[in-house]
């Protein structure tokens, strides 16, 4: 059976694609090493504009309001310059259309930008629509994000896994850090966070009640494991901690999209001779695979899958399914569905 | 017996956003028949982003069942019969998987066309994300920038009636068209036209070259009364496959393999659901409910229409969050016959959004799971009821209609334990009146009927004869003002060996009287103390009942069904329902 991955890994090859929404013009250059901070592509993507409709104004017919304007598309026109018959435009703008007695400007006044998401080499251009970076280090992949970006320096709170996080641990000297810290259950931690200027969270679990305010803060925040009150997995807790002040850790906030793709992640870029391979996205089930169990019991826990028995199995809760035998890290065996896994690796 | 129909092998795949099944569909002994189903997780999404991974291994699972070959060595499929008997004749293929479409429609009056053009959208996987009509006070720049932040997959245009006026609605067109003209080529939203007949061409001239892909389809709202959802549905499907075929990979090929029928689950749901329908009669309605991952789909049948709901906020799967802006976190728990903390159910809901796939692997976490299944098919049906026709025959005004037959699928509901357990989620959820038979679709193959009925009108009939189906039982649901612990139905059967039993249900009561499938009985119902089973205040009724899962189920405990408030007191009544229907 298919089998979703989960990366948590502690050196990796990390190839990211970051394409703008629609046609633009790509601002790095091939073998630049840029910041996940730093803008890689723009494109003119507005959504504000303002329509002139000659016609309409004058009370003439469009076909005869069509001859007084003599502005092409394209041409960008500052506020005040006369269009037709003593019509003046409002607003700076670049026209868009022009046709029928009216004329369409953009007046968005900043293009759209598109972040790199990751430090990195840029190791491909794609024309007019975005790049490809390749960084060496650690990855972690998260399942929530705030949808921010941002980078830093790593400094390690959470000294367990299970750690709750409270607004006492959060001082000035964490100011412009990214924090491994543990689980939020309260406001007051993340608007303390916001007032210290933090660059970065990395949360095990939030409280469900937390999340649009979450959404709010200026600072990125990526949850590794739930939605609720649950330790870090030990895996990502080992690669994240033993990382403890490295720089330009890049906690990547993106929201979880299951039909984009995109999957909050943080990563730590590290020191490397020859570049490891890069990770697989799916495998399928197999003795042997290192494992995380993403339902009760057990949520969050990690082991090895040890046998795929044939047919299905009866839960106790009465449902057929297929499942595997997992040796958890604490030593304990228990049958598993299938589909409450997920392969770290 | 020799085969009496030269029938293709028919192999169904529906695609849903947790599951991909494959469904084979065969003639034995002269008569089509459901032979078996190979089922896998869905691959729509990350990080397969691809169906077809999902596809492949839904049919080998079918392979493994029946020992037959459908795909070679490479993984493509064996179009036609083989001597070593691989391959399979012919394809259908229905999809629901994917993000719900972004929908921005428009119409010229807010309760007339733009009311029609919503009820067209909601008959699909999808959200009504922006609104435009005369009664908009906003500037046409505004709407123009709210169309291109809206970011849409498709637009509805409907309004003006056949031969009405038409200025007005061609300035929406104008709007319409300028915001598709600046939206890059590739992110232009399909289009459907379905207002006044006589702007077809020009809607096609103006719009044409601005879209992914125009349809022009009968008017929606011909006149001021009449709403005629009907052709633009067929519509509705063609760009939802359109649309999907660009989303997802995979999906062009599958749509190539079933010579480019792909359909929407839900409309070929609803076209079975409008055959049984004729086959029944006008005066009979039937409902169909689906409580899947990316929706709660309701179709109801009656009187030679087909109503459709799809209602994406109430999925089961990535969108569970959405169900607590519906409902409290109260609500599903009074459907619980434990003591899960509210923050476990909450919990749940999260961790199942990131994991739609997953499944409940223990008795608290699969009665939380049944709960939100309750809760968000009673939110469903209550929110369907209450745009039904006025025709529809009900006891009571606010209650659910009188359905004659109710189809369920859904993996909560189909797969759950034990039927009892199905069937309580069905009673608690929906809450029929009078006189009801209570259909398991357990292997989802609605949907597969559906779109094999277009190349092959036998099929479906045959195979829903077949046995296809899990009957669950016959509910009879009483209405009755009388005082709790009276009676207020008298029902006497008398079975095929002669025998014959008398059971009372009390005000308040729930009973099962076991009648096995394959088994017929005479039923005699008489209400007390002016009860009402769908023929007036105390009126009996006599008929011919045939057995099933759980046989005949007299259902006392109300409409709407009144919940104990007293927590301990409640919980032992959902055990001892559960008792009751086998749990």
């Amino acid at each position: 059976m298919l089998a979703p991955v989960s990366h948590n890994l502690a050196l990796t090859t990390i190839i990211r694609k970051r394409l703008l929404p629609v046609q633009g013009e790509v601002v790095v250059k091939l073998n630049q090493h840029i910041l996940a901070t730093d803008t890689v592509a723009e494109a003119e993507f507005s959504h504000k504009h303002h329509l002139i409709d000659i016609a309409h104004i004058l009370g003439i017919k469009p076909s005869v309001a069509e001859k007084m304007v003599s502005v092409r598309v394209g041409e960008k026109l500052a506020a005040g310059t006369v269009v037709a018959k003593g019509i003046k435009v409002e607003h700076n703008g670049r026209v868009v259309a022009a046709g029928g007695g009216q004329i369409l400007l953009d007046i968005s006044e900043k293009p759209f930008e598109l972040k790199a998401g990751i430090s990195g080499e840029v190791v491909e251009l794609i024309q007019n629509r975005g790049v490809i970076i390749q960084e060496v280090g650690a990855l972690v992949q998260g399942i929530w994000g705030n949808g921010r970006i941002s980078s830093g320096t790593l400094h390690v709170l959470a000294e367990k896994p299970a750690e709750i996080l409270t607004a006492k641990q959060l001082d000035m000297s964490l100011r412009s850090l990214v924090i491994l810290a543990g689980s939020c259950q309260n406001a007051e931690v993340l608007n303390t966070a916001a007032e210290i200027t933090v660059r970065g969270l990395i949360l095990s679990s939030i409280h469900p009640s937390l999340l649009g305010l979450a959404r709010k803060m200026p600072y990125p925040i990526v949850v590794t494991d739930a939605i609720g009150n649950q330790a870090m997995n030990a895996n990502a807790y080992k690669i994240i901690s033993t990382n403890n002040q490295r720089e330009k850790v890049t906690v990547n906030a993106e929201a979880f999209q299951r039909y984009e793709g995109t999957r909050p992640e943080i990563i730590i870029p590290l020191p490397h001779t020859d570049p490891p391979s890069t990770p697989r996205a799916v495998e399928i089930f197999a003795p042997g695979q290192k494992v995380r169990l993403r339902r009760a019991p057990h949520a969050g826990a990690t082991g090895t899958l040890e046998n795929l028995p044939a047919g299905l199995k009866t839960l106790p809760n009465g449902l057929r399914v297929m499942a595997g035998e997992v040796k958890l890290n604490s030593g304990k065996q228990i049958t598993v569905p299938l589909v409450n896994l997920e392969v770290l690796g | 017996m020799a085969s009496v129909i030269e029938g293709d092998s028919v192999l169904a795949i529906d695609v849903g956003s947790a599951s991909t099944r494959a469904m084979l569909f065969d003639v034995v002994e002269g008569r089509y028949r459901f032979i078996a189903i190979g089922q896998s997780p869905s691959t729509a999404h990350a990080p397969f982003n691809d169906i077809s991974a999902g596809v492949v291994e839904a049919i080998e699972k079918l392979q493994e069942t029946t020992g037959k070959t459908f795909i070679d060595a490479d993984q493509r499929l064996i179009t036609s019969i083989q001597e070593d008997g691989s391959g399979v004749e012919t394809i259908s293929t229905s999809i629901s998987a994917g993000a719900a479409l972004k929908i921005v429609i428009a119409g010229l009056l807010s309760d007339v066309s733009l009311e029609s053009a919503k009820n067209l959208a909601e008959s699909t996987y999808a959200r009504v994300v922006e609104s435009l009509s005369l009664n908009d006070p906003r500037k046409a720049e505004e709407q123009i920038d709210a169309i291109l932040k809206a970011d849409p997959d498709l637009i509805i245009i409907a309004g003006g009636t056949d031969q009405g006026a038409s200025q007005s609605l061609q300035k929406l067109i104008e709007i319409i068209g300028l915001a598709c003209y600046l939206m890059p080529d590739d992110k232009r939203p399909a289009i459907i036209f379905a207002g006044n007949q006589e702007k077809d061409d020009e809607v096609r001239d103006l719009l044409e070259p601005l879209s992914s892909n125009l349809q022009t389809t009968s008017n929606i709202r011909p006149s001021i009364t009449t709403e005629d959802l009907g052709p633009a549905r067929a519509a509705l499907a063609r760009a939802f496959v359109g649309i999907r075929k660009k989303q997802i990979p995979g999906v062009e090929e599958l749509d190539m393999w079933a010579g480019g029928r792909a359909l929407p689950s839900v409309f070929a749901e609803g076209r079975i659901i409008h055959l049984l329908s004729k086959l029944y009669g006008p005066e009979k309605a039937l409902l169909s409910v689906n409580l899947g991952a990316s929706a709660a789909t309701l179709s109801i049948g009656f009187n030679n229409c087909l109503q459709t709901k799809v209602y994406p906020h109430l999925g089961l799967g990535e969108g569970i969050s959405e169900l607590l802006q519906h409902t409290s976190i109260e609500n599903i728990a009074r459907w619980l016959s434990n003591d899960a903390p509210h923050q476990q159910i909450s919990d749940y809901i999260y961790t199942k959004a990131l994991y739609p796939n997953s499944i409940p692997a223990t008795e608290e976490d699969l009665q939380i799971e049944q709960a939100l299944g309750r809760e968000a098919l009673r939110i469903a049906i209550e929110t369907a009821r209450q745009e039904l026709p006025d025709d529809v025959p009900v006891i009571k005004k606010n209650l659910l209609p009188l359905f004659e037959i109710i189809l369920a699928g859904g993996s909560i509901i189909s797969n759950a334990p034990t039927y009892g357990q199905s069937l309580l989620i069905l009673l608690d959820a929906l809450q029929p009146t009078g006189t009801s038979t209570l259909i398991l679709d357990q292997n989802n193959l609605l949907p597969a009927l559906g779109t094999a009925a277009e190349i092959n009108s036998i099929l479906p009939v045959q195979a829903l004869e077949s046995g296809a189906f899990v009957n669950l039982a016959t509910a009879v649901s009483p209405l009755s003002s009388a005082r709790y612990g009276a009676n207020i139905l008298k029902a006497s059967i008398k079975r095929a060996d002669g025998s014959i039993s008398t059971t009372v249900l009390k005000q308040g009561g729930f009973e099962v009287i076991p009648l096995k499938a394959g088994q017929v009985a005479d039923l005699n119902l008489q209400p007390q103390n002016r009860a009402n089973i769908g023929y007036g205040p105390g009126r009996k009724i006599a008929m011919k009942v045939g057995g099933s899962a759980l046989g005949i189920v007299l259902d006392g405990r109300g409409r709407p069904l009144d919940l104990q408030s007293d927590d301990n007191r409640r919980k032992e009544l959902i055990k001892k329902w559960l008792w009751t229907v086998g749990d």
